[in-house]
């Protein structure tokens, strides 16, 4: 890696851009991923499993890029998923199913929600921060619950999964699978990307020393906003997969418990690592489906689990694993 | 819009209020003097309601079951510092955030398993039950009344223990410059546990007040949380002054808006069918409108503790 930016002399390169060591989990993670559905061919319980895991992991991947590399805790990440649920489901509601405008469509919601409250949201700091995020979320709450036209409190059902250029491509669950892994691919790459330009370093440093980046002339605002935009975007489009995967959205998609999740899920995988967003998404799924097997008060164990992770589990799970292979 | 009506929900308003109050206090004083956030505040009410339930069933007598849930609300809170906050001070508000999340998961369903997943009810005290007319044929339940008088009852003596006793001055300057006072030698993990414990109390009184009000189930005390944080992001966090005006702020605006909105929106000249459409919408939202402005224009709240 040949870096020509004088920000990079600054900071050690690992966590920064392409770098081979590190992309060995990812691989190993998208490639078990991929080979799933050989290995549990027709069996939709598991299939649908892990695609309702990987959408969450795309979501946990957008709020770790303002997380991790911002320093920025949205409590009202949850909403970005509604808003894009809800996109897609009003949209084929109104007669369009097509995947190819809805897809789009969910992704501008979610940015311009995003840019609209982000630009109210990143004059705070701190907790005032997480609470204004909070706010924003619940007031996307109460609009969706007020929705009567769209079900209100009930929700609205999808009549079927989107089409994609006409073709009923989604509507075979292997097939929606692998589309929903190709999409957690390329937001990964898009985000690996981002994290990697400049642009990523300028926000990483804002988050180091905020003082240093205003002294060599960059505005942090304008970096934040842009990163919440993008994260927003994206969010809103796992909300979208997450409509058609169960033909439903709901204004329950966007209470905050589901946005302190998707917080749990990026610090049990390990703020900051991107792919670790995805592990502590699947993680976090898998754990709270067999949980709910076991006892239909999952949550009393659950629970526990979160405060332990958050005492104990400092890196997340991508430190054990570095851990564990020796750097 | 009739002015009986429009004095009962200001009464309804205020005590709103004084219970967003007594669970703000606790809450911001917690984060003011050790920068913690506790999302599980809004459980500690819920648990205070369950525990009056529970308690006022097993004496038959309200008030004997009151103290007994105040002591074991206080109990439990200290019991919550030692097993779960203490180990979290020194760490980031994404690390407090995500173990009181995981706490609220577990209280939550730890009320289900306890104490089943249906409501229950807590009746009102016999010599405080029945209505009594406010004005010219206003009834208004005494309890109501009571929930009001208590609550600012306990504003007040807050308000003198902060400003007027050694243990407030220290929560002051707590507040302020907690490693100043620290450094100073004073035990500021011991301030905190009282001040957590005693917030604990707080909010678990509110949930005995309130107990007869509503009916006590499982999540009842999130959305009152989410308000709360409202009420301290609007008054400052760390001053008990701005919990106190921002909780009758958030509490009348709340309670008004909801029964008037529809009224003034078709005062504009709306159509009525749009005017219920958009008012409850409104309504719902108008506290968190208000506060994105406050924000907006005082990035620290109106009274901001620290300086």
């Amino acid at each position: 890696m040949t870096d020509v930016s004088p920000l990079a002399s600054s900071t050690p390169a690992p966590a920064l851009g392409w770098d081979w060591k590190r992309l060995a989990i990812p691989l190993v993670l998208f490639a078990g991923l991929a080979v799933m559905p050989l290995i549990f061919p027709g069996d939709r319980y598991t299939l649908s499993l892990i695609t309702r895991a990987m959408i969450f992991g795309i979501a946990a991947l957008s709020l770790d890029l303002i997380l991790g590399y911002g320093a920025l805790i949205s409590f009202g990440h949850a909403a970005f998923m509604g808003l894009g649920g809800y996109a897609a489901a009003i949209l084929m509601f109104h007669g369009t199913g097509e995947a190819l405008v809805a897809f789009p469509v969910a992704i501008a919601t979610g940015a311009l929600f995003a840019l609209v409250t982000g630009a109210i949201s990143l004059k705070t700091r701190g907790v005032y921060f997480i609470m204004i995020t909070l706010a924003f979320a619940q007031m996307a709450f109460f609009t969706a619950t007020s929705l009567s036209a769209y079900g209100g409190d009930d929700g609205l059902r999808m009549a079927q999964r989107n089409v994609v250029a006409g073709a009923r491509l989604l509507q075979n669950d292997t097939n929606f699978y692998f589309v929903v892994l190709g999409l957690l691919i390329a937001c990964y790459l898009l985000l690996r990307t981002i994290v990697g330009s400049r642009f990523g370093r300028i926000l990483k440093g804002a988050k180091e020393n905020e003082r240093r980046m205003r002294a060599l002339g960059f505005d942090p605002f304008r970096y934040r906003l842009t990163a919440y935009v993008i994260a927003g975007g994206i969010c809103a489009l796992s909300g979208a997969l997450f409509a058609n995967l169960g033909l439903f959205v709901a204004p329950a998609y966007m209470t905050w418990p589901r946005s302190g999740e998707l917080i749990a899920m990026v610090v049990l995988g390990g703020t900051g690592t991107l792919h670790g967003a995805i592990i502590g998404a699947i993680g976090i799924i898998i754990v709270e489906e067999w949980l709910a097997e076991i006892t239909q008060h999952w949550k009393a164990i659950f629970g526990p689990l979160v405060v332990l992770v958050a005492i104990f589990a400092r890196g997340g799970i991508i430190r054990l694993i570095d851990r564990g292979t020796g750097r | 819009m009739s002015s009986t009506l429009l004095i009962i929900q200001t009464l309804n308003g205020l005590q709103l209020g004084v219970l967003l109050f007594l669970i703000a206090a606790g809450l911001t004083l917690v984060f003011g003097v050790m920068d913690f956030i506790n999302l599980a505040h809004g459980v500690q009410y819920m648990l205070g309601a369950y525990l009056a339930a529970m308690f006022v069933a097993w004496t038959g007598n309200f008030f004997i079951g009151l103290v007994l849930a105040l002591i074991s609300a206080l109990a439990f809170g200290l019991l919550l510092e030692v097993l779960v906050m203490r180990h979290l001070y020194d760490r980031d508000h994404l690390e407090q955030v995500l173990a009181t999340f995981g706490v609220i998961l577990f209280l939550n369903e730890g009320v289900k398993i306890v104490w089943g997943a249906a409501p229950l009810q807590v009746p009102v005290p016999d010599m405080l039950s029945g209505a009594v007319a406010i004005a010219d044929g206003v009834l208004y339940p005494i309890w109501r009344l009571a929930i009001i008088l208590s609550g600012l009852a306990v504003a007040l003596g807050l308000y003198l223990v902060v400003t007027k006793t050694r243990v407030g001055m220290l929560i002051r300057a707590g507040a302020t410059n907690a490693p100043m006072v620290s450094a100073l030698g004073v035990d500021i993990r011991r301030l905190f546990m009282i001040v957590f414990g005693f917030g604990a109390m707080l909010a678990g009184f509110a949930g005995c007040m309130a107990a007869p009000v509503l009916s006590v189930e499982p999540g009842m005390g999130d959305n009152l949380l989410i308000l709360a944080f409202v009420v301290i992001v609007i008054g400052g966090i760390g001053s008990i002054r701005g919990a106190f005006i921002g909780a009758l702020i958030v509490g009348l605006t709340d309670t008004l808006l909801r029964s008037f909105s529809v009224d003034l929106l078709r005062m504009t000249g709306l159509s009525p069918s749009d005017a219920r459409t958009i008012g409850p919408a409104i309504a719902s939202m108008s506290i968190y409108i208000l506060m994105a402005a406050v924000l907006f224009f005082r990035p620290t709240g109106l009274f901001p503790a620290k300086g």
